[in-house]
């Protein structure tokens, strides 16, 4: 089988994956003119697109398809019919190297089925790693995925050479993942997590400067994430908001992503076939960001009885409506922490606010330029020039007002 | 009126002179028009000013945050740019705080320019697709790009940066840059046909591209969003969207269509994956039946504390050690390293057990309650009291252990942990300090939990309370050494 073959059974193979950051590592570059390749601190680089609308900033790809466990979420699960294909170590770094050279990638994301045991499937992930960084002193960015329970050596030999480590979770509730994938054990995947918290943690402690330099050996400085599907056991939004945080304050995540379960080819019969909620996996992302970047409690975030987010509007808006009290707010008075519960109101809108607001009052005229849609945000606020009808903001209509109108998904050509 | 004629697009100093001299002049914005010499034109500024300038001395202020706006407005195609960074420049002295004022309409087109003068150039560091010519180690890689506004220069080093070693152009309609594995350096913009028309990876990428594409979320909105169609037709990968697209509701309608799959016999599975549920091999060999009861543990759900917490943490010691130490339960960091009293509270404990003489690898460590309980702050996690009925679910473990490892002494620290041991609330203040015989024969030291001394604010009641603690323990220390001199 061809290298090409191979890329097309093995990128296949790894599209369920929803990570794709090449972002937060630390800062490199390849001017000593040894090796090749550059990161940078902040932000990654997405290449291309696909037209799934994810971004694609690595090569993302599988070591091998083989696998010995029967997930029966997965394409590759042991009883799959599927083609299967495996890289030689070799060949994933020329791959890598040739494509990084043409600026097609920001570097790779290597995951693998599990083949024989745990460590000898995690050393074979090592293998490419260590060769890209010490054989061929590629500074590009590496995501490896953790096989959990693999050997304490192998974890820590891996966090050397890795930007980051993910390991998934798989799916939020632990009875569902007992069904769904039988041979996974949500305790080790876990342990696993917890054991890289604590290497992450002794690497940060060992970075900061002290008179005698570094004392703990570099360790995925881009941290660790995970990736949960949505929609293939009956969990709801708020127990998978629940889980999330749960997993945020536990092991430090970077990241959750969220992969709105798939139709897969060959699917197993005891999975039920259906499109993807996109839009649920969409609001759970938002939901997310309420939690980490707007002072959101886990708890408050999903308010109805089904424990479900709201399909038709955005959850901040879905919180603002079920809080009409809270409501309207002063936006010259208000505080950051409040400001930032208005819909329409992003964090970088609010840091405009406070600093404009200082100098002179905002009116009506000025959300355009702050970037904040109007119609979303006035029934919420009050202004110089605007007060919300007070009828409005207790109206039933007002939820109504928000709805989308029935539009076509169409592509233009 | 005075017209202003710069040197090129991109040409900053020579606008920051001008500029200078013209507000140092009180020229209103108004009365200033401003031009690029186009190529075979000599340097005509200030040649065409109407009115002679002085050339003046001294400076004025300007935000810092306005020179490096400046300069990555200067970059964009707006040829009213220039004017409009005078203007700014000139409001700016009579009102310093401008810049922060996003609602004015000025800033926030400056604002706005500027933002896309990063995406363009964040986009040419993503979209810019080298061709390789010969073959490595003698061959150069070159691009064609062609960027929306005049970024060439400021988007350059990264791929300095990123691709130091080896040969590459970029070539553009504007300008081209060349690196030679030392410097970067800039011609003028050449014609498409002069860039290469395909690489021997090409077809390789595409196929990446065409695989690692999900047809079942189809999301071409938000791809056009972020890959806008004006850098497609540079990109090899481009030609393959609409195809993909095409065929993507075809093949999910016959996925979801198709007959799903009866589930087959999984092969082998036993051998080698065979899960291991011990956490570490554990450092006391001869402990089998204790390593027996931790395994069992690992899967306890007596109560609910399991199902947030990352693992149980089970006791830790030698087998048959004389002094058993009963903690209240495992906090974070015992959580994430599955051990005992490894966290803060640990390193208290282990600081007072040397200062009263006992060595903690000869002593028997555990807790009452064996999952970690807490709340979800953000990144924290916040310690939660374990409750009557979590105490009294965990329970057994702590007897079987007891059973096993046959102390002379369980230690009991804080109350959770005096709770479990007696089998009901006692109050900890009463209690203290002495060695207490319970009915089943075990000889029990009540003390507190190393962790209140944590908690405690002011320094001279934790160094009252620490030596408190430390008495307490040369008690089992005393207890210890009599035993020694008993066998
Ligand atoms: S706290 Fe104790 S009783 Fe509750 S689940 Fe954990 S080990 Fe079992």
């Amino acid at each position: 089988m061809d290298v090409k073959r191979k890329l097309e059974i093995l990128a296949d193979a790894a599209k369920y994956d929803a990570s794709c950051a090449s972002s937060g590592t630390e800062k490199r570059d390849s001017r000593d003119g040894k090796g090749m390749g550059s990161t940078d601190a902040g932000m990654g680089i997405c290449h291309s697109y696909a037209p799934d609308g994810r971004c694609i900033s690595l090569l993302k790809i599988l070591l091998t398809n083989a696998c010995n466990y029967d997930c029966l979420y997965c394409v590759n699960r042991a009883s799959s019919n599927v083609t299967r294909a495996r890289f030689t170590v070799d060949e994933v770094v020329q791959l890598t190297l040739d494509f990084y050279r043409r600026n097609y990638i920001e570097g790779l994301f290597l995951s693998s089925g599990i083949i024989r045991s745990a460590d000898y499937t995690m050393e074979q992930v090592v293998a490419v790693a260590r060769k890209l960084r010490e054989e061929h002193h590629f500074r590009g960015y590496i995501h490896l995925k953790t096989i959990p329970e693999a050997d304490d050596a192998l974890i820590a030999e891996a966090g050397k050479y890795a930007d980051r480590l993910s390991i998934n979770i798989e799916v939020p509730d632990e009875g569902s993942l007992k069904n769904l994938a039988p041979e996974k054990d949500v305790r080790a995947i876990r342990r696993t997590m917890g054991r890289l918290r604590l290497k992450l943690d002794e690497a940060r402690e060992g970075a900061k400067p002290t008179p005698r330099g570094r004392t703990a050996p570099r360790f995925a400085p881009a941290g660790q994430s995970t990736q949960m599907i949505v929609g293939a056991d009956s969990a709801n939004d708020a127990t998978i908001i629940k889980t999330s945080a749960n997993l945020y304050g536990s092991y430090h995540l970077k990241r959750v992503y969220y992969s709105a379960f798939s139709p897969i080819p060959d699917a197993s019969r005891s999975l039920p076939l259906r499109a993807p909620p996109l839009m649920r996996e969409h609001r759970l992302y938002q939901a997310d960001w309420l939690m980490r970047f707007y002072g959101f409690d886990p708890d408050e975030i999903v308010g109805s009885e089904s424990g479900m987010l709201p399909l038709d509007m955005d959850p901040k808006l879905a919180w603002a409506l079920r809080h009409r009290d809270r409501f309207p707010l002063d936006v010259n008075r208000a505080s950051r922490e409040d400001l930032l519960r208005v819909p329409g109101f992003g964090a970088r809108a609010v840091q405009r606010i406070i600093e404009t607001r200082r100098i002179s009052s905002i009116r009506v005229g000025d959300l355009a330029k702050l970037h904040i849609p109007r119609n979303k945000a006035l029934p919420f606020i009050v202004l110089p020039d605007h007060r919300p009808a007070v009828h409005l903001l207790d109206s039933a209509q007002l939820a109504e007002r928000f709805k989308p109108k029935a539009k076509q998904l169409g592509f233009a050509f | 009126m005075h017209t202003i004629t710069l040197n090129g697009e991109t040409d900053f100093d020579g606008w920051r002179k001008a500029a200078r001299l013209l507000a140092m002049n009180g020229v209103a914005p108004e009365d200033v028009t401003w031009r690029v010499a186009d190529g075979d034109e000599p340097e005509l500024f200030p040649a065409t000013l109407d009115v002679p300038l002085q050339e003046m001395r001294g400076t004025f202020n300007v935000p810092a945050h306005f020179v490096d706006l400046a300069q990555h407005v200067i970059l964009h195609r707006n040829p009213e740019r220039f004017a409009l960074l005078y203007r700014m420049l000139w409001r700016l002295r009579s009102n310093h705080d401008l810049l922060q004022l996003s609602t004015d309409a000025d800033t926030s087109k400056l604002e706005s320019m500027a933002k896309a003068i990063r995406r363009d150039e964040h986009k040419m560091h993503a979209f810019v697709r080298f061709r390789e010519i010969g073959r490595e180690p003698q061959s150069h890689f070159v691009a064609w790009f062609e960027p929306e506004h005049h970024i060439v220069e400021l988007a350059a080093p990264f791929f300095a940066r990123r691709f130091a070693d080896m040969a590459w152009s970029i070539l553009t309609p504007d300008l081209c840059a060349h690196w030679d594995g030392h410097d970067v350096s800039f011609l003028p913009g050449v014609d498409k046909s002069m860039a290469p028309s395909s690489d021997r990876l090409e077809e390789t990428w595409r196929t990446y591209y065409a695989s690692i594409f999900n047809p079942a979320r189809l999301k071409t909105k938000a791809m056009q969003k972020e890959m806008p169609r004006k850098y497609w037709r540079n990109l090899p990968e481009a030609g393959l969207i609409k195809p993909l697209i095409e065929k993507a509701e075809r093949v999910t309608s016959e996925m979801i269509a198709a007959e799903a799959q009866e589930p087959k016999k999984p092969q082998r599975r036993e051998d080698a994956m065979a899960r291991s549920h011990s956490i570490a091999p554990t450092e006391y060999p001869d402990d089998t039946s204790l390593a027996a009861l931790r395994d069992e543990a690992a899967d306890c759900r007596a109560c609910a504390l399991w199902k947030d917490a990352t693992q149980t943490v089970f006791g830790e010691g030698p087998k048959h050690a004389s002094v058993m130490m009963v903690g209240e339960q495992p906090g974070d960091r015992e959580d994430l390293a599955g051990k005992p009293f490894v966290g803060p509270a640990g390193q208290m404990l282990d600081k007072a057990l040397k200062e009263a003489g006992i060595i903690r690898e000869k002593v028997y460590v555990t807790n009452a309650v064996k999952h970690f309980k807490f709340v979800p702050r953000g990144k924290f996690r916040l310690h939660q009291k374990p409750a009557t009925p979590e105490i009294k679910a965990c329970r057994p473990w702590y007897e079987r252990e007891k059973a096993l490892v046959k102390p002379e002494l369980v230690v009991a620290m804080g109350a959770t942990a005096a709770q479990s041991v007696f089998g009901k609330i006692v109050p900890v203040g009463k209690t203290r300090g002495r060695v207490i015989d319970l009915d089943d024969g075990t000889r029990v030291l009540v003390t507190v939990h190393p962790s209140y001394l944590l908690r405690l604010p002011d320094e001279e009641a934790r160094a009252t309370e620490y030596a408190n603690f430390v008495e307490d323990l040369r008690i089992v220390a005393a207890h210890l050494s009599e035993k020694a001199r008993a066998a």
